[in-house]
């Protein structure tokens, strides 16, 4: 169906080529993952699908890309719309009309099609994805699952024997990510669909993919069936890191597979349990808010939430897109609208509620980094953000600098923001707001966009910053992650706290909320890959 | 074959049937409502008898209120009578500034603000004249109801489904001009996020700098927006045209541009009265012409159908014509009675209406029962 013949993309002389030498074959009906660290060409590669590389983006493509017949290379990717229908990372950016109905019509609009078949499509489309109650609904009032459900429909009313996907689950929580993966295993199944699907969360898909496509990093792409191509990736998903631990060949990739093959790995860890995370001794409080409400037009985001931080905790903030995560941030921190309650935040210089400090000094109270960290960065250069956050707060020249080398050494100070990568700006981000020496950091939805590294690069970032003395609150889908970082869990449903306790207690409770390894090992409580390896490492010392 | 009263009943039936299935709900054509909207504009535009316009305003929004849909457009017509209001206020305000004082009936005297000897003619305040203060009045209140009349055919019609209303060859600006639009709203949103992360970083928010820490977020947001939208038009098939040869396409753009050139040399010659008659009326009906073959020459070229076009049925069409009939009837109201159409502000009188004006108002009001009602309000929408 896909045929790359030796090809080799470059955008620039002096940058080493994204992709290098590239043959590969990707059979009809097949679900193809991709993956890879972030800049390791995930991008072009799917894009060289449909002829966006070069046609749309310049550069120069060497070789040739096939679908079903039709080379790229005479074929620009409107040519190739009823062939392939691509589905970009953010869908709303890519909507072109604004209600679900007509945005479905659009492709095949372009296509011509005669209106009788449209208004057909149309109508199986919105089955096929369970989305019928949505046809008039404004495409901006959807929630994100919502959203991505209806732009692959969008390419799907075309027709088209491919469907590529980037990153199609990455800002979804849960469940809505379960849905749109559901959605397509059904039309690889049903349809016979080939998919093409790059993914940083591989635990979502890699059950679903017949094959992997991993690019390392240098041009290369390694394919294989996922397990072979994944026992030789030096990072991966916690289920795979763990069959790794355990030495099971081949590797599981779902956790039925694993837990079939546990009973071994149980009866090893016996009756152990993890060991207790070290609480801090002395349990300060720095922060403390009562009864926060935050209220948007229609309808209330926050309802009545109480949030206590201690010194070196690490606080994990859960709940499905829209569940008032985002707002009680802000509301805490103080910048953003807050209609009720009391923030009380206990620092240096005694306690005070930031939202009654003029900005720059609610900032030294209480740092917040933003879901898209980009925007708190608008000059040219890293250094010139570090000197900027340095005269901002006051603080002695190169205090930024020094914090960022601490977070990623040895960024060029000379590059623009916009050219760094998603960690890379996460870290840069971070390090202005810990100018002003906050003790207490909200981030909010840190890890869209990182790959297992940079991810856990992130934990030891953040746990080193609770180990300073700081109280950390961190609002994230990503349960692994959660499993890994976090002292307690807070769960939000509708702006009201429906769980609150330590992490083992709230993420063993559900199943929505388990991480792949407790899933795997329940009913014993283990939540990651290291407390298990730590275990069993401890068991053969002694003996 | 059936005596009279047997067919009777089916013919009632039959009618009803009509009836019925003339009152499905579903959407107007966003033309008709234009129309009709521009038909009051007009018939507002030929009176200032404040009865009349008053009573063209309710009917506005009495149409609104029983056929305007659950979109987020439909709600914009409050903010055209707020509009309204504004004008209406601003003009009574600049006629007491600037008054003139013209007029016997004096009702207050302020202070004359001395002006120097070359801004003779213009007066600051002074007294001010019940007769100011009502041709102020009666002026806004046409220029308002104008403006309300539009404002209703914004919340009746989805001005963008008036854009894919257009002709094929238009339909790349149609679309540009849909794109246009809904960049607007997201623009908005990234500002205020922006402005959000900026007090984040202790930002003020006034100055160059804050400019500067909004500014360049935002616009390079949008330009990552645009790119992503066009990278997702192109693959989704936008654009693709039939293999043209180019000697076709140069025939095509010669004739749409100099067709285009003739409409405004015309159009020069036509309000120009020195200029040679041949450069008038002639010279802009032939490039008319010229462009408009142009663009359907172009247009035979744009390969694409429409999904679930609007329509232009029986309902459209009097839903338009009441728009005409009432700017028709205004007219004549006025050749009949001008004195009654423009009451005198000096010396006041009180307004009257004449039957005409009267029934124009009442035809104007019919697509609130004629029009079919809109489609409802899904449930999750509640």
């Amino acid at each position: 169906m896909i045929t790359f013949d030796r090809v080799t993309v470059r955008y620039t002389e002096d940058r080493p080529p994204p992709l290098r030498d590239v043959t590969l074959t990707v059979e009809e009906g097949e679900l193809c993952l991709v993956a890879g660290r972030t800049g390791a060409g995930k991008s072009t590669l799917l894009r060289a699908i449909n002829g966006l590389v070069p046609h749309f983006t310049g550069g120069t493509l060497y070789g040739s890309v096939t679908v079903d017949g039709r080379d790229t290379r005479r074929h620009p990717p409107r040519d190739l719309a009823d062939v392939v229908g691509v589905v970009g990372q953010d869908p709303l950016s890519g909507f072109v009309t604004d209600t679900v109905e007509e945005e479905l019509a659009y492709g095949m609009e372009q296509l011509s099609l005669p209106p009788a078949a449209m208004r057909k499509r149309v109508e199986e489309t919105l089955d096929l994805l369970g989305i019928a109650e949505l046809r008039d609904r404004p495409l901006r009032t959807l929630s994100g699952g919502q959203q991505q459900r209806v732009a692959i429909g969008a390419v799907l009313t075309s027709h088209p024997r491919v469907l590529v996907l980037d990153e199609p689950t990455s800002a979804l929580d849960p469940t809505a990510a379960e849905d749109v993966l559901a959605a397509v295993t059904r039309l690889v199944h049903d349809l016979g669909v080939t998919v093409v699907l790059a993914e940083h969360r591989l635990e979502r898909v890699m059950q679903y993919a017949d094959r992997l496509l991993y690019l390392p990093g240098d041009g290369r792409v390694v394919d294989g069936p996922p397990a072979v191509v994944l026992a030789g990736v030096e990072l991966a998903p916690p289920l795979v890191e763990l069959g790794r631990l355990a030495g099971w060949d081949p590797l599981p990739l779902s956790v039925r597979d694993a837990r079939r093959r546990a009973a071994e790995l149980r009866g090893r860890l016996g009756e152990g349990a993890p060991p207790a995370p070290a609480s801090a001794p002395e349990s300060t409080t720095v922060l403390s808010a009562r009864k926060i409400v935050v209220r948007y037009p229609g309808t209330v985001a926050v309802a009545g939430v109480d949030l206590d931080l201690q010194v070196g905790q690490v606080v994990a903030l859960m709940g499905r897109n829209g569940s008032g995560k985002s707002s009680l941030l802000w509301a805490v921190q103080g910048s953003g609208p807050r209609h009720g309650g009391a923030v009380t935040v206990t620092g240096a210089a005694g306690a005070v509620d930031p939202k009654s400090l003029p900005a720059h000094q609610a900032r030294r109270q209480v740092g917040l980094v933003p879901q898209t960290p980009g925007d708190l960065l608008y000059l040219e250069t890293v250094d010139g953000e570090c000197h900027q956050a340095d005269q901002e707060t006051g603080a002695a020249a190169g205090t930024c600098r020094a914090l960022l080398d601490q977070l990623t050494p040895g960024l060029p100070g000379d590059q623009h923001p916009r050219d760094l990568s998603e960690g890379q700006r996460l870290a840069l981000a971070l390090a202005v707001q810990l100018t002003a020496a906050p003790p207490v950091v909200l981030l909010d939805e840190p890890t869209r966009g990182l790959d297992y590294l940079a991810k856990r690069q992130f934990v030891a970032l953040v746990r080193g910053l609770a180990d300073s003395g700081r109280g950390v609150v961190v609002a994230t889908h990503d349960v692994e992650l959660v499993a890994a970082l976090a002292d307690r869990v807070i769960v939000l449903a509708d702006g009201e706290i429906v769980a609150d306790g330590s992490t083992a207690e709230v993420m063993l409770a559900s199943p929505a909320f388990a991480p792949q390894v407790a899933k795997v090992l329940a009913p014993a409580p283990w939540l990651t890959v290291d407390q298990v390896a730590a275990t069993l490492v401890a068991e053969r010392e002694p003996a | 074959m059936t005596d009279a009263p047997a067919d009777r009943p089916a013919t009632l039936d039959r009618w009803s049937a009509r009836w019925s299935a003339w009152r499905l709900p579903r959407g107007l054509h966003p033309g008709a409502w234009w129309l009709w909207a521009l038909g009051l504009a007009t018939a507002a535009s030929h009176t200032t008898n404040p009865l009349g316009l008053t009573l063209l305003v309710a009917v506005a929004a009495l149409v609104v209120v029983r056929r305007r849909g659950h979109a987020p457009w439909a709600l914009a017509f409050r903010m055209y009578v707020w509009l309204g209001v504004v004008i209406v206020a601003m003009r009574v305000v600049f006629r007491i500034v600037f008054g003139g004082g013209q007029g016997g009936h004096v009702l207050v005297r302020l202070p004359e603000i001395p002006l120097p000897e070359w801004a003779t003619g213009i007066r600051l305040l002074g007294p001010v004249a019940a007769e100011q203060v009502l041709g102020g009045f009666y002026d806004g209140l046409r220029l308002a109801t104008m403006l309300i009349c539009l404002g209703a055919a914004n919340a009746l019609a989805n001005p963008k489904r008036l854009l894919k209303a257009v002709p094929g060859a238009l339909y790349a600006v149609g679309t540009a001009v849909v794109v246009a639009l809904s960049v607007a709203p997201q623009l908005v949103e990234s500002v205020l996020r922006v402005r959000r992360a900026r007090r984040l970083r202790g930002a003020s928010g006034r100055g160059t700098r804050a400019f500067r820490g909004v500014a360049l977020p935002v616009l390079a947001d949008a330009l990552d927006r645009s790119l992503a939208l066009a990278a997702a038009m192109d693959s989704r098939g936008y654009g693709r045209t039939e293999a043209v040869p180019a000697g076709q396409r140069a025939v095509t753009g010669t004739l749409v541009l100099g067709g285009l050139l003739g409409v405004c040399a015309g159009t020069y010659g036509l309000l120009d009265t020195v200029g040679p008659g041949y450069l008038g009326l002639p010279l802009l009906l032939a490039g008319l012409a010229t462009a408009v073959g142009g663009m359907l020459l172009a247009g035979r070229r744009v390969r694409r159908s429409r999904y679930r076009p609007d329509r232009w049925q029986l309902a459209e069409l009097l839903v338009a014509g009441c728009g005409v009939v009432t700017a028709g009837l205004m007219m004549l109201a006025g050749t009949a009675d001008p004195e009654l159409l423009y009451p005198p502000v000096s010396p006041p009188t009180w307004p009257e209406l004449t039957p005409l004006l009267l029934l124009a108002v009442a035809v104007a009001a019919v697509p609130a029962w004629l029009a079919p009602p809109p489609t409802p309000v899904p449930k999750d929408h509640i």
